[in-house]
Formats: structure tokens, C-alpha cells, sequence
């Protein structure tokens, strides 16, 4: 793995149980860039994310973060290496015992002995930096989702990491916020200088800020490259996904047997 | 086919079951080693002695002066039959100390802060807020389980004492204040009667115990739920059960541990 390429994925196989998620994923991610993964539900996105996060351990290949494998380190080393990455959840996780200002602050306060004066110019920074300077004061409950989501956003670039994962940032959102989330999530990558990795299957969002994309169905890579790539793809499925269209590779009727079996139709048709 | 089937499932419970109970030891262990936290910012475990003890306060004194009011008009009528009536206040404090105070205090503590504690892990889990904490590098274990743990530890035993002294004056008020039992008497049985080490040291040991076995239960029940409304909503109805239970059960072998047949 060259200097310039932060993240590694090698042949990457993961199953729960006997059913394979992962069959043997390849990727990169290159330092200072902005890449999402996207495919439908279930198509093992997540998985992914967790790989690189060291939560789960691939039956098969490897993931590298900044030239370690993931999976190898003990508990130590991992959460050092997770003091160096950032996690936007879904929906924020954000704890709700606690205020924004105690949200953002949490990993300061865990992981540095900086003083409070400190923390607290620390902690306005980032929250102003998300637009959201004011808000210190009040508990998650009292903040509309798109708020929620950026504090999320300030709490995660709180130690300023090197590598930030996405996990579905703009599920549920009403497009302002999702034009907001979008457009942080791009100024943040580069006012940072970290490696940013969004798994979505928000397509018109993504596809403005993303410097590439693969697209996985079905625990493999099916296509990837550039925004302009992916629009003019070949790929019948791709081309589902992205314009949206409502038959397809991906049908609109779930795989099943002949309804009209079901209703017994055929077999009035029959006897007659 | 019926009776293989009913054998099968039977097994598979026996065999979860050993599983959970292996899952939760090893949770236990791992709670005390990463309890280092608790201590040395000792303030997270102050936040929860007052959710956990604090908050829990006003059920714990009044269930206490109702069971001593009904202690004090049940030992009254009893006494009188044997003319003993002046010891009433031993009985009332004898009973309170021994046995009431610690195991009821405990069954209401499974049901007040025990479910309370498995429904927030419960759905910290299900918010993903869990995870976020592992993700930040945080030991949610040392972060949040510990701290709660130690908290549960520390205000059982003091909730049973209130519990016990509210008992004590309930039984004093009905004694006393609206029956007539001579108060000299009252209380000078009392005092010689109640032995600190045998009675009121067994006492508390008992409720540290009740403390242990609830808190762990709570936590593991909260930090092994599916993360789902319906899984959390099984997880605090088990905790209550499985706590109550095990208060149960543990009396019994700490008491027999404690009898001395004299």
C-alpha cells in the first residue's frame, strides 16, 4: 500500500453464520478524498463500514488503515487507531443524557486532558463550524433531525480525525437539511484534509460531492468511478439505481410463486 | 415426533441458558476489571448513586413505613396473646433488620432503578449510541456499565438501612404513639435485643449481595438486548423476574449460611 492511499480493502470476505455478505471486496481509498459506496439495503455497505472500523473481523483478505491491518491489532492499538477515525451513525447517536456542548466535547474530555476554557472554545469552533453556534445548551431531544445530524457531524471531527465514515448521513432528511449535510460533509473533507468514505443510497446528493463511488450489490463491487462514470454507466442495474427506475435487474414484485395459483384462478380456468 | 420435539426444545433452553449465564459472568468479570474509571473520575459514579439511589428514595421510605405499621399492628396482636407486648419494638426491628429490610428494599430496587437501567443501556443500544462510544474509542463497559454497577452496589445497602429505619418508626408509631406500648420498653427491648454483628452486619451483607446480583442482572440484560422496542421490553420484564428471583434465591442460602440454631 503506497504512502498516498489511507484505507485498503483486500479480498474481503465476510458471512453471519453461512450467509456470505462480502465475496470478496477490493477497494482504496486515497488520502484527502471524498468517496462513497452505495448499493441497496442489505447489500453489505455497513458491513464494510464495520470492517474498517474494526468491529467486525472478515472470514477472508484484510482491511488496512494507515498501513495496519484492522483486524490484527489488539484493543489497545485499535482504539488508538479509532481516536484517528470519525463515525457519523444513521440517525447521530447521539447520547441523550447529554447536552450538544457535552456531546461535542465527550471525546476531548475522554482522550485529552485539556482544560475546560479550552474545551470550550474547542467545542463553539466545531459547533460553529456545522452552523450550529447557539445551540450549546440544548438537549438532542430539542433539536429537528437535520440539527441533530450536524451535531453528530461536530462531534465526530471533534479530535479532528484522518479518516471520517458515513454512515447513511442524509437517511430522513428534508432537502435543505440534506443540501446542508451534503455540503459540510464536502467542506469539512477538505478544510480537514481527511479521507472521507459516505455509505449511502442517496444517489442525486451523493453523486455532487463524491470524488468516486463504487457500487456493491450483493456483497461484490459491480461498478465504479467518477459521478459523470456512474451517470453514463452501462450497467443495467447502475442504471436502475441511479435514475431511479422501478423495474429492472431489481424487480418490483418480490420473488415469489404464481399468484394467480394462489387465488386458484388457473385452476377454475382448468376445470372448465 | 411430539416428544422428541418437546425434548429438543427443552435442551435448547437448558443449553441458553447455560450460555447466558456463562455471557453474564464473563460480563461481570469484565465490569469489575474495567471499574478502574468508576473510581478514579469518581463523579460518574456519583451521577448514578443519585439516579439509581437518590431517585429511588421515596419508594424505599415508604414501603418501609407501611411494612412497619403493618409489622407493628400484626407483632401487637400476636404479643399480646403471650402478654409480651413491651417486646414489640424488638420484634418490629428483628424483622426489619434480618430479613424485610434488605430483601424487600432489594425487590423494590430490581423493580424502580434495576428496570431503569435496563431500558436506558437497553436503548442506548438501539440508538446505536453504544457503538458511537466504541467507535470514539470509549470501553462502554468501563464508561457506562462500571459506573452504574458501583452505584448499585453502594446505595442497596444504605437504601435497605433507610428502609428499615423508616420500618422501625412505623412500628414505633403504631406502637407507641397509637396503641399504648410502653416506650422504655419499646425501645430499651430493642436495643438489647438487636446484636450489631449477628443481626444488623448479617443484614447489610445480605443487601450487598442483593445489590451485586440485581445491578449485574439489570446491566447484562440492558447490554444483551436486541436492539429493538420489543427486545428492550422483554430485557426489563426479565430483569425484574430474574432479579426477583435471584433475591429470593439468595436469601435463602445466605440465611442458611447465617442461622445459627440457638
Amino acid at each position: 500500500m503506497s504512502s498516498q492511499e489511507l484505507v485498503e480493502i483486500r479480498d474481503v470476505n465476510f458471512a453471519y453464520d453461512s450467509r456470505p455478505i462480502l465475496k470478496g471486496i477490493n477497494m482504496t481509498f486515497p488520502r484527502g478524498r471524498l468517496i462513497a459506496i452505495m448499493g441497496l439495503s442489505g447489500c453489505g455497505k455497513t458491513t464494510l463500514l464495520r470492517h474498517i472500523g474494526g468491529v467486525l473481523k472478515p472470514t477472508k483478505g484484510y482491511v488496512k488503515v494507515d498501513g495496519q491491518v484492522i483486524h490484527e491489532l489488539d484493543q489497545d492499538a485499535l482504539y488508538l487507531m479509532r481516536r484517528k477515525m470519525g463515525m457519523l451513525f444513521q440517525f447521530g447517536a447521539l447520547f441523550t443524557d447529554m447536552t450538544v456542548f457535552d456531546n461535542v466535547a465527550f471525546q476531548m474530555r475522554e482522550h485529552t486532558d485539556l482544560p475546560e476554557e479550552i474545551i470550550r472554545d474547542l467545542v463553539m469552533m466545531k459547533l460553529h463550524a456545522v452552523g450550529l453556534y447557539g445551540t450549546q445548551n440544548l438537549m438532542p431531544a430539542e433539536l429537528s433531525g437535520g440539527m441533530a445530524r450536524r451535531v453528530a457531524l461536530a462531534r465526530t471531527i471533534a479530535l479532528d480525525p484522518m479518516l471520517i465514515m458515513y454512515d447513511e448521513p442524509f437517511a430522513g432528511l428534508d432537502p435543505i437539511s440534506l443540501t446542508v449535510v451534503g455540503q459540510l460533509i464536502r467542506r469539512l473533507n477538505d478544510a480537514l484534509g481527511a479521507t472521507s468514505i459516505v455509505v449511502t443510497h442517496d444517489v442525486q446528493e451523493s453523486l455532487k460531492i463524491v470524488d468516486y463511488i463504487y457500487f456493491v450489490s450483493d456483497g461484490a463491487i459491480i461498478a465504479e468511478g467518477s459521478a459523470d462514470d456512474i451517470r453514463a454507466s452501462g450497467e443495467a442495474f447502475v442504471h436502475q439505481f441511479v435514475y431511479g427506475e422501478m423495474d429492472g435487474p431489481i424487480p418490483f414484485h418480490y420473488p415469489a410463486g404464481d399468484f394467480s395459483k394462489d387465488l386458484g384462478i388457473q385452476s377454475r380456468g382448468a376445470d372448465a | 415426533m411430539a416428544i422428541t420435539r418437546s425434548l429438543r426444545g427443552i435442551g435448547a433452553r437448558v443449553v441458553g441458558g447455560v450460555w447466558r449465564i456463562g455471557f453474564g459472568t464473563r460480563f461481570f468479570l469484565m465490569t469489575l476489571f474495567y471499574s478502574g474509571l468508576s473510581f478514579r473520575r469518581f463523579r460518574l459514579t456519583v451521577r448514578e448513586l443519585f439516579f439509581t439511589g437518590v431517585m429511588s428514595l421515596i419508594i424505599i421510605l415508604v414501603a418501609g413505613l407501611f411494612v412497619g405499621i403493618v409489622l407493628g399492628m400484626q407483632g401487637y396482636e400476636t404479643l399480646k396473646r403471650y402478654g409480651s407486648e413491651s417486646a414489640l419494638g424488638t420484634l418490629v426491628a428483628l424483622s426489619l433488620v434480618r430479613e424485610l429490610g434488605p430483601v424487600l428494599a432489594a425487590l423494590l430496587f430490581a423493580s424502580r432503578a434495576g428496570s431503569a437501567m435496563t431500558a436506558e443501556i437497553g436503548l442506548m443500544k438501539a440508538t446505536e449510541q453504544i457503538s458511537a462510544m466504541e467507535m470514539m474509542a470509549v470501553n462502554p463497559i468501563a464508561r457506562v456499565v462500571a459506573p452504574r454497577f458501583w452505584a448499585g452496589v453502594i446505595s442497596m445497602p444504605l437504601l435497605a438501612a433507610m428502609f428499615s429505619a423508616m420500618g422501625v418508626f412505623g412500628g414505633y408509631m403504631v406502637g407507641v404513639v397509637m396503641i399504648g406500648v410502653d416506650e422504655g420498653s419499646f425501645w430499651s427491648q430493642m436495643q438489647s435485643a438487636v446484636d450489631f454483628q449477628h443481626d444488623i452486619l448479617n443484614g447489610v451483607i445480605k443487601s450487598v449481595v442483593f445489590g451485586v446480583a440485581v445491578t449485574v442482572i439489570s446491566l447484562f440484560e440492558g447490554f444483551d438486548a436486541p436492539p429493538t422496542a420489543e427486545g428492550v421490553s422483554g430485557a426489563t420484564t426479565r430483569t425484574v423476574v430474574q432479579s426477583s428471583l435471584a433475591i429470593l434465591l439468595l436469601d435463602v442460602i445466605l440465611t442458611a449460611f447465617m442461622f445459627r440454631g440457638e
